[in-house]
């Protein structure tokens, strides 16, 4: 899933500037689940700019809404009333429920409560892991489904450099060494000879470096865009 | 001593001292000389100066630990200007495969002809730690490209390089005390398979550990295929023996050479700082003499490298107290030979 996590209070007051009303829009999907941008998170933070506001001697109208996906434009869609109401919309979507909101009310100002920080899981309560670093490039099926690229500081493909030790990346403590991970579960698999072959240079051009990206399945798109 | 494949036309790869060296069976000693946070070229023709005549080539390092310095490329000019042959340090931190390529052909432009291919500190230990990193290549394929650019003359991409293809004697480094230890010679391998022609390792101070290593590495025929300097460094005081036991990633300093370091100050007042710090630098210095002694015996090791950084006079009494001193003469490199083109 997309983590994120909320913005310092302090930030996102800077943003809203002199804005009277606010419309705080959580989402239900991804930030629901790692507790930075769901329905509860969205009441929470709308309450604490209302006190904020009120402390500060400018009192704003702040009200908050949740939609099941903010990165479809059909749940937001019925949004159009509460928006046209607001003089600023605050999404605690992930960028991307920040940028949908952003086209499909492009006269609105919307303005990110969240910084969207990686693509991973929660590996324990409370603690979530970057896991994937959408390279465009799967090679899982070499490393012991364990990602160098998201996973190792230096995103090595023929790792592990000399800063590990005892499992640990050179970053840090709280950083496992990707490579020792990705050497002891082949090992464990008897499948070394996998990293022995030398994994030549990385075609980056599927990853960001190559531009935006863009997918566009044939099969899928509606007979009348084809057509044109 | 070693069983090395067929140099190119010209009789060696690169043409270096260094290679030149080595291939006659010497011993060699590498150095190492840090350049400053600065653009005073004074400072690298004083370093040169210290280690001329007391190493074979000298590691010119590459922003090491991540801290912005003079170019080694540009560092490597000035100690080329003075003698020294110089080992260009190349990181795949600050450059993707363009620029890479392209100071690698302006560096050999410019006379240097020994490189070794590093992956880099995280920028997170160094001055700049809001950089943004690169590591287009990892250390291996930075090898697979140099060598590439020798001996295929070709570009990374495949292109056919037009006119002199920079001829490096390529390097690589190795870690024997990175983990997984029993991971680190085949990972070695690699970099022989990708190309390396010397390895330099990371300091040691565990001989027993390194003999383990390098067993394996013999056992993998490593030992022929690529010659392999052990790295010593001089240690400067208990502090700085402490510090690299404790704190630094990839180090192994057994307690023993601790205790060496303390017990070297006893004795002498506290207050005479000047008369303890030399102390401890008479035993730093015996201690490395032992170990380069000691790597000799080592079958397989082909050399010491010796990184004395902001330490450099301290190589000298080294290479000579280790009784390697003079260095043997070989012709150095020629500046941009044509090599032959078909």
């Amino acid at each position: 899933m997309i983590v994120a996590e909320q913005k310092p209070l302090d930030e996102i007051k800077g943003l809203l500037g002199e804005a009277q009303t606010v419309l705080v829009v959580g989402c239900g999907t991804c930030v629901t689940v790692c507790f930075a941008g769901g329905d509860k998170e969205a009441g929470i933070l709308a309450s604490s700019l209302r006190m904020a506001s009120r402390i500060d001697g400018t009192p704003k109208d702040v009200t908050h809404i949740t939609v099941q996906r903010q990165c479809e434009v059909e749940y937001i869609d019925p949004l159009a009333d509460s928006i046209r109401q607001a003089d600023v919309v605050l999404s605690i979507g992930c960028g991307i429920g920040v940028q949908a909101l952003a086209e499909r009310y492009p006269d609105k100002v919307v303005l990110p409560g969240l910084n969207t920080s990686f693509l991973g899981l929660p590996s324990e309560q409370g603690v979530w892991e970057e896991r994937c670093a959408a390279c465009g490039s799967c090679i899982l099926g070499v490393t012991g489904g364990i990602c160098p690229i998201a996973r190792c500081a230096k995103q090595l493909l023929n790792g592990p450099c000399g800063g590990s030790q005892g499992g640990v990346c050179e970053i840090g403590h709280e950083t496992p060494c990707a490579w020792q991970l990705i050497y002891d579960r082949l090992n464990a698999q008897g499948r070394l000879h996998l990293i022995e072959e030398l994994q030549p240079a990385k075609d980056w051009s599927t990853s960001r470096d190559g531009g935006p990206r863009r997918i566009t399945r044939e099969d899928l798109r509606l007979a009348a865009e084809a057509a044109e | 001593m070693t069983d090395l494949p067929a140099a190119s036309t010209n009789g060696f790869k690169s043409g270096s001292r260094l290679e030149k060296v080595l291939r006659a069976g010497h011993f060699a000693v590498t150095g190492e000389l840090g350049p400053p946070q600065n653009a005073d070229p004074e400072i690298i023709r004083k370093k040169a100066r210290l280690l001329l005549g007391a190493c074979d080539a000298a590691n010119i390092t590459d922003n090491q630990t991540a801290i912005v310095r003079m170019s080694s490329i540009g560092a490597g000019i000035l100690a080329l200007q003075e003698g020294l042959e110089p080992v260009i340090q190349m990181t795949c931190r600050d450059r993707n495969r363009l620029a890479m390529q392209s100071d690698i052909l302006g560096a050999y432009a410019l006379g240097l002809r020994n490189l070794l291919c590093l992956t880099g500190d995280h920028q997170s230990f160094g001055n700049h730690p809001t950089a943004k990193n690169v590591h287009d290549l990892d250390s291996v394929q930075l090898i697979q490209m140099v060598a590439g650019l020798r001996d295929k003359h070709a570009f990374q991409c495949g292109d056919a390089i037009k006119g002199i293809e920079p001829r490096f004697f390529i390097g690589a480094a190795a870690n024997p005390f990175g983990d997984p230890f029993e991971w680190r010679p085949i990972r070695l391998g690699k970099k022989v398979k990708a190309g390396a022609d010397f390895v330099q390792t990371q300091l040691i101070y565990n001989v027993e550990r390194f003999a383990q290593f390098m067993e394996r590495v013999r056992k993998l025929g490593l030992h022929k295929q690529v010659y392999i300097l052990a790295g010593v460094g001089p240690l400067k005081s208990p502090g700085m023996a402490k510090y690299m036991r404790d704190e630094v990633p990839g180090l192994d300093v057994p307690n023993h050479f601790v205790d060496r370091m303390t017990a070297a100050g006893e004795g002498i007042d506290k207050e005479d700082k000047k008369a303890r710090n030399e102390a401890f630098r008479r035993e730093g210095i015996k201690i490395a003499i032992e170990l380069v002694q000691q790597m000799r015996q080592i079958e397989g090791v082909a050399g010491v490298h010796i990184m004395a950084i902001e330490w450099e006079e301290a190589v000298r009494p080294i290479v000579e107290g280790a009784g390697l001193f003079p260095r043997p003469e070989v012709t150095a490199a020629r500046m941009a030979e044509p090599a032959a083109q078909g």
